[in-house]
């Protein structure tokens, strides 16, 4: 817990910095693995005939799920999948970590068969007090999918809290 | 079942799903969204240790609002827009009320429109997970 924590010229300096773009595959079995991990029993989502049937070309990406990062050994976070380095990052010495919100915003449909290109920017930096935690970072990062046919389907902004 | 236009009131609330997810679930999830973090699945990880237990992945909770909204909306219609705040710790093995409920029901350029509010429930009868998203009904 951090009692004093102040924004740094360097560290807003990052601000505007991004990754460079990593695939995210969308498939049949990533869909039913996505869909199974949540608890779904909507058909649409493993059933390739009931999706037809309810008008989409393949089965559709359920909600929040934007794609299963390419797994890469060495290259990617054994831990989170995605790729390690050229994230977009701040030198805070935080050590406490946690989620702070999500927020998605759909442009387009996100289907199996789909190949996304995703790139991270580092959106905003604030510094915010809570009586549990002290001092807390707050970091907001917008990542951008684009499909193969170079269509923007999605922005998902995340707030990630360093204490 | 698809929800129909017509039949949507500001105020209404969606069907209550309800969870109760154990550490097998969580497991099927990190392997679903690939997200491996210990703290979701490995009792022995120093912060799970700190905490006295793993604890339900956020992420899992913001999908599991989705869900909520996918099964209403039976694929009648898109989701334009889903957030939500993660302001409480959840653990496995407790139950857990995905709810909703419509604020907003209006037109703008042709599209049909609706705003809900968002929420999980604990045990405790605490909203560990206020969100809010805004659906396209389908003409």
């Amino acid at each position: 817990m951090a009692k004093e924590f102040e924004l740094t010229d360097a560290m807003r300096s990052r601000i505007g910095d991004q990754s460079p773009p990593w695939t995210h595959e969308v498939t049949t079995t990533s869909v039913r693995a996505f869909a199974r991990g949540v608890g779904y029993t909507d058909p649409v989502y493993f059933d390739p005939e009931a999706a037809r049937k309810a008008g989409y070309p393949d089965l559709p990406a359920p909600p929040t799920y934007l794609g299963t990062p390419v797994f890469i050994p060495g290259v990617c976070s054994d831990t989170f999948s995605g790729p390690v380095e050229g994230r977009p990052t701040v030198d805070h010495g935080l050590k406490g970590l946690l989620d702070g919100g999500t927020e998605t915003e759909y442009h387009g449909r996100i289907c199996a068969g789909d190949r996304l290109e995703v790139v991270t920017r580092l959106a905003d930096l604030t510094v915010r007090e809570s009586r549990s935690l002290g001092k807390m970072l707050i970091v907001t990062q917008e990542t951008t999918y684009t499909n193969q046919h170079g269509e923007r389907v999605a922005t998902q902004r995340s707030q990630v809290i360093h204490y | 079942m698809t929800i129909q236009w017509d039949q949507i009131q500001e105020g209404d609330e969606l069907p209550e799903l309800h969870k109760k997810p154990g550490v097998s679930q969580l497991v099927k999830y990190a392997a679903g969204s690939g997200d491996f973090n210990p703290l979701h699945h490995d009792y022995a990880f120093p912060q799970a240790q700190q905490i006295g237990s793993i604890i339900v992945h956020g992420r899992f909770k913001y999908a599991s609002l989705g869900q909520l909204v996918s099964d209403w909306l039976g694929h009648g219609g898109r989701i334009r827009k889903i957030a939500c705040q993660y302001r409480g710790m959840d653990m496995p093995d407790q139950e857990m009320v995905c709810g909703g409920r419509v604020t907003r029901k209006w037109e703008e350029e042709g599209a049909r429109l609706v705003e809900l509010e968002l929420w999980t429930r604990n045990a405790e009868g605490k909203n560990t997970t206020p969100g809010a998203a805004i659906l396209a009904l389908a003409r």
